[in-house]
């Protein structure tokens, strides 16, 4: 579920990024007005907790596959909705930071997929409207298990969007869908029992816990409002970056579906040069890639070189730009070998 | 459980590494996690098809790497042990995108062209990822954190998160050890149980915050983040961010690869 850098485009990562750091500061704002300074050292317990827990590998039954539980949840139950979107995001920051997973340009696609459904919109308008006032078991079961059925479902839902707008992956849309939603459901349901059991644990064993974060403080009354108008910023602010990019650039689905003549026009086989002209040739019928080029070097300023480049076959050019590309790769190396090299020198020296 | 303690000794590593002293990790936090996003947002913006232009950006990782004096097998563990899930999602990418186009006498399907740029993107990213973190710490970017203006509460709780981890997985290991001494022949945890295991570790949890934090406050904790020492920009880093900045839009604008192959060849386009 977690995204990776190269999966997205700056302008998606930038712009969720914007969103996520938004619905942060807000949450940072709430959270500091009921807050004692005992708040910080629970929210971060509780981070960790979940953290450490991501690590418990528990069986699913019928399959030999195991799973672990995300979170996100467990985590609004537990502080409330702006605290546990707070903690959410330090989990995946330091996810992003020690593990590699997802990366730093991708924390506010993740942030806002893992956190944001589940803290805003799962556990206010599914899970408090399924428990009520009179909490008993049933209820918490039902309302754990639909409350993170749908969040991961949004979540899920998040990723293939995310995924498409950037235009990385040749996924088509339906096929992507197909893959993320039936498998995030069976997932958000095992979650949801998880869920639900350790809320009845903790609420048998030490309800006090609980009714704390259930009734005693103010967290759990959320202005939908101000929530709703950070997301519908982020959509504006997606929506017309995007289309700006898109209107140059139709994305992997009309490229996968466009089918391309002219491999006869490929003449000699065999040579490096003439394959590299082939491929130019190839890219070049698509009309897209072009203007993709031309779009993206006339910010640059450099219109001119790069769409003379790709339409014009040149075997010339795709020699150098190969020779060109091992060269700067050899060139990197050994820089790094020679420092390596002196470094090692200058410590015998010093020995 | 053997994951649980690799995931401990992993986090300890790269607390250890940010420890060491080189020409890197002197370098101000900030200057390096701005140049790190910066870095990561130009070498993201190129296109699914380029390969070649792309090349140039593999400086930065090496020149860090070997600048920083880190140990390499650790490092590029971490760095594989990613590519399998971009491996994952880009090896569909030549099935969708399937039109032929000839290399080396062979048809192959423009998908291993985005594939491979895609590849290349996601290794570099997660490089200087790890790159940064192996050589500035935890404490030192959540300073960086502070520095930028990001709300006390927020950078607080991060650190504090990431304290609690150690205390927590430590608690957890011990608590697997407990369950699969007494359920032996069994990988993993039963679902069945899995709401009491975890519901223990969250009153564990929950009584070792209150300690911590009753500990705390006997030291003095005013829910302020002091970090003692504070690091100043100096011509250095302030040298290190332009001269590496530079460098990344030359390589952004300018094809510096066939630039160097053109004067190698003698062939002009």
């Amino acid at each position: 579920m977690h995204m990776a850098d190269a999966l997205i485009s700056p302008a998606v990562g930038g712009t969720m990024l914007a969103a996520s750091a938004g619905i942060a500061a807000y949450s940072i704002k709430k959270v500091q007005k009921d807050m004692d300074d005992k708040k910080i050292p629970f929210m971060g317990v509780m981070g960790a907790f979940v953290f450490a827990a991501q690590m418990i590998n528990f069986q699913i039954p019928g399959t030999g596959a195991s799973g672990h539980i995300g979170g996100g949840l467990l985590l609004a139950v537990l502080l409330g909705p702006y605290a546990g979107f707070l903690t959410m995001f330090s989990i995946l920051l330091i996810q992003a930071l020690f593990f590699a997973d997802g990366g730093l340009l991708a924390l506010g696609c993740n942030i806002f997929n893992l956190g944001f459904y589940t803290c805003f919109l799962a556990y206010p308008l599914i899970y408090k409207r399924i428990v009520g006032e009179k909490v008993n078991q049933k209820r918490v079961f039902a309302a754990s298990i639909i409350a993170s059925a749908v969040g991961l479902q949004l979540g899920a839902f998040s990723v293939v969007v995310e995924t498409l707008l950037s235009g990385k992956t040749e996924l088509p849309f339906g096929t992507f869908v197909l893959l993320m939603q039936p498998i995030h459901l069976a997932i958000g349901v095992v979650e949801g029992i998880i869920t639900a059991a350790v809320i009845s644990f903790v609420w048998k064993a030490r309800p006090e816990i609980m009714e704390k974060s259930a009734y005693g403080e103010p967290i759990g009354n959320i202005s939908m409002k101000k929530i709703l108008a950070v997301f519908v910023v982020a959509v504006v602010l997606v929506g017309g970056v995007l289309s700006w990019f898109a209107s140059a650039n139709p994305d992997g689905l009309e490229w996968s579906m466009e089918k391309t003549a002219g491999t006869a026009e490929l003449e000699a086989k065999g040579r490096i040069y003439e394959v590299m002209s082939g491929l130019q040739d190839k890219i070049a019928f698509l009309p897209d890639y072009s203007f993709k080029t031309d779009g993206e070097d006339n910010q640059d300023g450099q219109t001119s070189e790069v769409v003379e480049a790709w339409p014009a076959v040149s075997p010339g050019t795709s020699v150098s730009g190969i020779v060109g590309g091992g060269l700067t790769l050899l060139l990197a190396m050994s820089v790094g070998v020679v420092i390596r090299m002196s470094k090692r020198k200058k410590k015998k020296a010093t020995v | 459980m053997a994951d649980i303690t690799k995931a401990l000794y992993n986090m300890r590593l790269l607390d250890d590494l940010a420890q060491k002293e080189s020409s890197i990790h002197r370098i101000n936090s900030l200057v390096k996690l701005i140049t790190t996003v910066i870095y990561l947002a130009v070498v993201i913006s190129f296109g699914k098809y380029e390969i070649i232009r792309i090349l140039p950006f593999v400086f930065y990782p090496v020149l860090v790497f070997t600048l920083s004096d880190l140990p390499a097998m650790p490092i590029v563990k971490r760095i594989l042990l990613v590519e399998p899930l971009i491996i994952g999602i880009g090896i569909l990418n030549p099935l969708f995108d399937n039109q032929r186009i000839l290399l080396g006498g062979m048809a192959i399907s423009k998908g291993w062209i985005t594939f491979l740029s895609l590849f290349l993107k996601s290794s570099l990213a997660v490089t200087v990822g790890i790159l940064l973190i192996a050589t500035t710490g935890m404490d030192k970017l959540a300073w960086a954190l502070r520095i930028l203006k990001v709300p006390k509460v927020f950078v607080l709780q991060l650190v504090l998160t990431y304290r609690y981890i150690y205390v927590l997985t430590e608690e957890v290991a011990r608590m697997m050890r407990a369950y699969s001494l007494r359920a032996p022949g069994q990988k993993g945890i039963q679902l069945k149980h899995l709401g009491s295991f975890l519901g223990q570790l969250i009153l564990r949890t929950l009584d070792r915050a209150q300690r911590v934090y009753e500990a705390m406050n006997l030291r003095g904790f005013t829910g302020e983040y002091n970090r003692g020492e504070n690091e100043k920009v100096n011509a250095r880093d302030f040298a290190y961010l332009v001269g590496w900045v530079l460098f990344f839009i030359v390589a952004r604008i300018y094809n510096i690869p066939k630039l160097l192959g053109v004067l190698l060849t003698g062939v002009i386009g």
